[in-house]
């Protein structure tokens, strides 16, 4: 069965076409991958990424606690201000990517749908210490992410404030029909673009009005397999891909997000001992039209295997084959010469640089 | 192609026969359940097939799916076109974005396969789930 999202009646009778993941049953795609993409690019894409884990933190050692937990600085947030950072084991690799805002009163976490039990209990574990609480909102509200470049003019309308004014990373108190809501201009589109975190009662009425206001501009509602596509154009990693509990942050090219040099944090001296000739993570691009996929073998010039990919597809956008993979620092030049072995044949391809697609700034 | 008088796979593939001829292709129903196809792959002229071998891939974004011989038989003509342009089968399956034609040796066994009633009960039950 599986958990629902408040938005789960919408999705199936709107065409949606529902998948397990991460324990939510969740829209895979409504119409078409590539449609729902490039109306992301090109206009704006509404998602439904109830699935993320919420995650409420209080009290006076709230920050000391998210510090010790976290790769980035937590203390030096400003009010309002979101920052990316890392949630390590005692061995460095990485239990989970997430999203850290600091609200006025409280500290919010948005985690991976399929690490927020795990990191439930690795908090609950390590917060003894600390005069702080965990709450775990998920199941209490909902997120709605409205991405493209027509998202700041339909999201401001639908919130009655100018959204434009919001720099990136940050997040403020909004209201919508009466009811309040917290408005982050984040994303995971490489667009510019807000996320919504609303009570459950009122995510479908938000969901229709965006839907609503945003069709004159050319909204689509986009499911999880664009947000995948759109994801990995933009070079971004997704966790239990590039990310994993083998894989630390440094190997996939998050050292900006690891303050090793300005705090401690649960991992930081393991990391300092990991093999420096370790795997990292590059781009490839492959000729023709065949997809890199995940676990497919990449090969060096001699045929001899050198790495695995981690993700891959045929992007709409840039109508080429991409991938991101795994190789050892040697081969990780921009412009080396890589093939990936898709059912028996060798693709020739080229180490390329993240991220594949850069929108331009207005 | 009259979809009412086409053969039909439990692999969704379709069959014509004429003349000591078949052309093959997908369904629409397979296109649509693979969505944003982008690499078809077909194999060369001459090639046997016995009835179940697979003859091609075709990638979607999501998955890659073998293609699979309704009938047994000797490849005379595929479709170029759809590999070039894999947006032909989600327009049209039946006729543009047939795949590939075969000649066979003896008449198709229609019992092995199913006809268009069969098949959109087949499918009925498969979109259920």
């Amino acid at each position: 069965m599986g958990l629902q999202t408040p938005l789960h009646q919408w999705h199936s009778s709107s065409g949606g076409r529902l998948v397990d993941f991460a324990g939510w049953q969740m829209p895979i795609v409504y119409s078409s991958i590539q449609e729902e993409h490039q109306a992301t690019r090109q206009a704006a894409g509404l998602f439904d990424i109830g699935h993320m884990g919420r995650l409420r933190f209080e009290g006076k050692d709230a920050v000391r606690f998210l510090d010790h937990v976290l790769t980035n600085r937590v203390d030096t947030l400003a009010e309002h201000q979101v920052r990316y950072a890392l949630v390590l084991s005692e061995e460095g690799g990485t239990l989970d990517d997430v999203l850290v805002t600091r609200c006025p009163d409280h500290h919010l976490l948005v985690v991976n749908a399929s690490n927020r039990e795990k990191l439930l209990a690795w908090f609950t574990e390590k917060i003894g210490s600390f005069d702080a609480t965990m709450t775990d909102e998920t199941l209490e509200t909902a997120m709605i992410a409205c991405q493209g470049p027509a998202a700041v003019k339909i999201a401001s309308e639908v919130v009655e404030d100018d959204l434009d004014s919001m720099g990136y990373y940050t997040a403020r108190p909004g209201s919508f029909a009466g009811s309040k809501l917290l408005v982050s201009r984040t994303g995971y589109t490489g667009e510019d673009g807000f996320e919504f975190i609303v009570r459950t009662e009122i995510a479908e009425w938000l969901w229709r009005a965006l839907l609503e206001v945003g069709s004159s501009h050319g909204i689509h509602p986009a499911a999880l397999g664009a947000r995948d596509t759109l994801r990995l154009e933009a070079g971004m990693p997704l966790y239990g891909h590039e990310l994993d509990e083998t894989i630390d942050p440094l190997q996939v090219g998050l050292a900006w997000a690891v303050k090793s040099k300005s705090k401690d944090f649960i991992g930081k001296d393991a990391l300092a001992q990991r093999d420096p000739v370790r795997p990292v993570r590059v781009g490839l691009e492959l000729q023709g039209r065949k997809i890199p996929r995940e676990g497919y073998e990449v090969l060096d010039a001699e045929g001899t295997t050198v790495g695995r990919v981690t993700s891959g597809s045929f992007t709409p956008t840039l109508q080429r084959s991409i991938a991101m993979a795994f190789v050892p620092p040697a081969l990780a030049e921009i412009g080396t010469s890589l093939s990936v072995a898709v059912r028996g044949d060798a693709v020739p391809g080229t180490v390329v640089a993240l991220p594949f697609y850069q929108r331009k700034k207005a | 192609m009259d979809e009412s008088k086409l053969l039909y796979a439990e692999s969704h593939e379709w069959v014509s026969e004429s003349e000591g001829q078949c052309t093959i292709g997908i369904t629409r129903f397979a296109v649509e359940q693979l969505t944003d196809i982008v690499y078809v792959e077909l194999p060369e002229v001459g090639k046997t097939l016995s009835k179940g071998d697979p003859f091609g891939v075709i990638e979607s974004v999501k998955a890659v799916s073998d293609l699979y011989a309704p009938v047994a038989g000797e490849i005379i003509e595929t479709n170029t076109a759809v590999v070039d342009d894999p947006s032909i089968l989600t327009e049209d399956p039946y006729d543009k974005g047939w795949m590939i034609k075969i000649k066979i040796v003896e008449p198709v066994d229609a019992s092995s396969l199913l006809d268009k009633a069969a098949y959109d009960a087949k499918i009925q039950g498969d979109a259920g789930h």
